[in-house]
């Protein structure tokens, strides 16, 4: 068993349970999302619309650069004293009235809630888009103990309604257009206007009429939280459409379901945060409905409040010195929106909750690296990531890192090495002597043969893969060290 | 000045004009060129396919070879970015910090051609001649690793005879990657697809950067479709004359 500081390592994410790992390799499935022209056409139309708005907003602040160093700063002092703060929060949301349950995974999370919403009396509960309820599958192990959970974010009861799966953090139906909503509430919506029209507005009327009579009769409401203030027990969730207003206030017993990762030390610190927040995620300058809320007010909103605080990874994570950064993540989506390959291939070819740059890292971190092996790969590193994130976590490095964890652990995993590990390590070979380099350029040549014109239409596996879309370049008459040689410059 | 030339494997086996043409402009502008035949590869495939511990040796090869010079150039803004940003990296975390130290020292005295030029020589024109339409790709990691900016532009504006044209969504990767147009070789298609159109509605006839892997991919993308177009090195560029190419 590895080990951690003489302790059996922290558990990752158990499988069989949730959404952070996908069925497929990623370059499987990224094949079948990029055969998809409507899709194609749908990621690029938003991601397009949603960059412009973000560099638009970033733009107007002078002390931009400033903002971001102080929430990383902010991120990696909790990161460090994470022990200490969650306490300090157990303790400041008890004081004032909730009731706090650790969850060391999942399963144990699914359980909690469960529970909880049978106590309360109730067979529904009306949801906050949220994503730590996303990563446990909370949805489906509500719904097996005959528990119906609603999905209140537009985007989500979308999904929700269409049976599908999210495909961004934020905009989690970002994949489907107008036209194709409209379909899935004609379908799935038992009241709903035969007439609707495929306007943003009617969708969005549509959606309000079909939830307005959930919100007022349902007793449980459920959350996820964007930020937890340890010094005072304060709950931050921040939405754009009031549907989370509503969940947090009306239902007379509120859960949230956080990752232990999203405490915060102090309550100054949200100043940061919510100046980074909206501008990277939604561009706006402002968010529109932030909720903060502490303990129980008697006779004001949720009579009951409960704070599962979901570890599923996160402190497998935490131990890793150099993947701890992912977990200062404030799921902005900046990063996927930026992103080449996520505009090409969507948030559903990573199998995980998490997709894009921050998913391919934050993912194989909280499952383990095996179970996600083909994310870390799922990147050119062009670093457009890197310089999009509010809090500046060098997503290329971790991919990086991520790559090499991968193929040590399958070095000591496998008793006969990969043909990749092989090919690398006599490339390594050759490369670490100039007289084997030299050599091997000249065996090279007779690749001239393949060539036509100076170029190669036809390479065998596994570099067959370049020359399916690509011509390659035949090696030249000489190489750069022979004509070096021949033009009688000086040798050194 | 004595400049030492990384001329990178990948230039020195496939693209040899653009070791030649690096050769030829820096002894135009004065100065003796060095090109110590130790050297072979930064490493950077092998570290971002994850074999850091196949890479240590490459990263020794490449501080003991340019460890005795004082200005170090490669036509490549991936290579220096490597060299810049993982070599003392990985030699840590292989447990030899000795060697990251060294490997930090020579990588700070390490520049991408453009950055050679423009901020260690300080000169902006070099006195080449060059009558072609031409766009310019900024290659991810010249500009988000290195920040190189404009520094290629500042030098192409220069050229004269050459009329640069504004590449649309310039910064979007062209989808090379090293190994991940292997491994994801559609989704790296998907992305040169992309870049093509761009590259294509610029009605450039030469699609220029920094780095021969990149124009690889680009180029190679382009020959693929007969589209009319072709890559050529910063390096070329920069090396023409009125009196012809050294390259032919």
């Amino acid at each position: 068993m590895t080990t951690f500081l003489g302790w059996p390592a922290p558990p990752t994410a158990p499988r069989g349970v949730g959404h952070l790992r996908g069925s497929e390799p990623f370059p499987v499935a990224a094949r079948r999302a990029l055969a998809d022209s409507q899709l194609r056409r749908n990621l690029t139309k938003a991601t397009t619309t949603i960059r412009a708005k973000r560099a638009a907003v970033v733009a107007e602040l002078p002390d931009w650069e400033a903002l971001r160093a102080a929430g990383q700063a902010i991120k990696a002092e909790t990161m460090r004293h994470l022990d200490r703060y969650l306490e300090q929060l157990e303790a400041q949301v008890r004081a004032r009235g909730g009731i706090v349950h650790w969850a060391r995974d999942a399963p144990e999370a699914n359980q909690i809630v469960t529970d909880l919403v049978r106590a309360a009396g109730s067979s529904e509960a009306v949801k906050v888009k949220s994503l730590a309820t996303d990563e446990i599958g909370l949805n489906d192990a509500l719904a097996a103990a005959g528990i119906t959970a609603y999905e209140t974010d537009l985007a989500e009861l979308i999904i929700q309604l269409g049976h599908d799966r999210s495909s961004h953090i934020l905009v989690p139906a970002i994949h489907r257009n107008r036209a194709e909503i409209r379909e899935i509430f004609l379908r799935e919506m038992a009241d709903v206007d035969p007439a609707l029209t495929d306007n943003p507005a009617a969708l969005a009327e549509a959606a309000r009429l079909h939830l307005r009579r959930k919100f007022l009769s349902a007793r449980v409401g459920i959350s996820g939280a964007n930020f937890a203030v340890a010094e005072t027990g304060t709950l931050c969730v921040l939405e754009s459409e009031g549907n989370g207003r509503m969940c947090l206030t009306l239902p007379q017993t509120l859960i949230t379901v956080m990752g232990i990762e999203k405490v915060i030390p102090a309550w100054r610190d949200l100043g940061v945060f919510l100046q980074l927040l909206p501008r990277s995620s939604t561009g706006e300058r402002m968010n529109p409905y932030t909720s903060l809320w502490t303990g129980v007010t008697p006779g004001d909103g949720p009579q009951q409040f409960h704070l599962v605080l979901l570890d599923n990874g996160r402190t497998a994570a935490l131990a890793d010195e150099t993947g701890r950064q992912a977990l200062h993540c404030i799921r902005c989506s900046a990063c996927m929106n930026v992103c080449p390959v996520y505009e090409r291939t969507g948030g559903h070819a990573y199998g995980s909750v998490y997709p894009g740059p921050i998913g391919a890292v934050l993912s194989p971190l909280l499952t383990g690296v095996e179970d996600n092996a083909t994310l870390p790969y799922a990147s050119s590193l062009c670093g457009a990531c890197y310089d999009a994130c509010p809090v500046k976590i060098d997503i290329p490095s971790l991919l990086v890192y991520l790559r090499a964890r991968h193929v040590e652990e399958a070095r000591r995993a496998r008793r006969r090495p990969s043909a990749e590990a092989v090919t690398m390590a006599a490339a390594a070979w050759v490369l670490a002597d100039p007289r084997r380099y030299g050599a091997a350029q000249q065996a090279g040549r007779p690749g001239r043969a393949l060539g036509r014109g100076g170029r190669i239409r036809a390479l065998p596996p596994p570099l067959s893969a370049w020359t399916q879309a690509r011509d390659a370049p035949a090696p030249p008459a000489r190489t750069f060290r022979q004509w070096w040689r021949e033009s009688g410059r000086e040798r050194s | 000045m004595r400049i030492a030339l990384f001329v990178t494997c990948l230039a020195d086996t496939l693209f040899p004009d653009v070791g030649k043409s690096t050769t030829v402009l820096l002894e135009r502008l004065g100065h003796q060129v060095a090109f110590p035949e130790a050297q072979t590869c930064c490493g950077q495939m092998h570290v971002n396919t994850g074999y850091q511990r196949e890479a240590l040796p490459l990263i020794r090869r490449y501080v003991e070879t340019f460890e005795p010079y004082d200005v170090i150039v490669a036509p490549s803004g991936s290579c220096v970015g490597s060299v810049r940003h993982q070599h003392a990296m990985v030699a840590r975390r292989c447990g030899d910090p000795g060697l990251a130290d060294r490997a930090e020292a020579v990588a700070g005295r390490t520049f991408e051609l453009s950055q050679l030029l423009t901020d260690v020589l300080g000169v902006e024109d070099v006195g080449a001649y060059y009558p072609h339409r031409v766009t310019y790709h900024p290659t991810c990691h010249s500009l988000r690793l290195l920040g190189v900016a404009d520094r290629p532009a500042r030098l192409l504006r220069q050229v004269a005879g050459l009329e640069l044209v504004d590449l649309p969504d310039a910064e979007v990767c062209c989808g090379f990657g090293g190994t991940f147009a292997i491994k994801n070789a559609d989704t790296s298609t998907a992305m040169l697809a992309d870049k093509m159109r761009s590259v294509l509605d610029t009605r450039a006839e030469v699609c220029t950067a920094g780095d021969s892997s990149c124009l690889m991919h680009i180029g190679g993308g382009l020959s693929r479709l007969r589209a009319g177009v072709r890559t050529v090195h910063l390096a070329e560029i920069l090396a023409a004359t009125r009196d012809g190419s050294p390259t032919g």
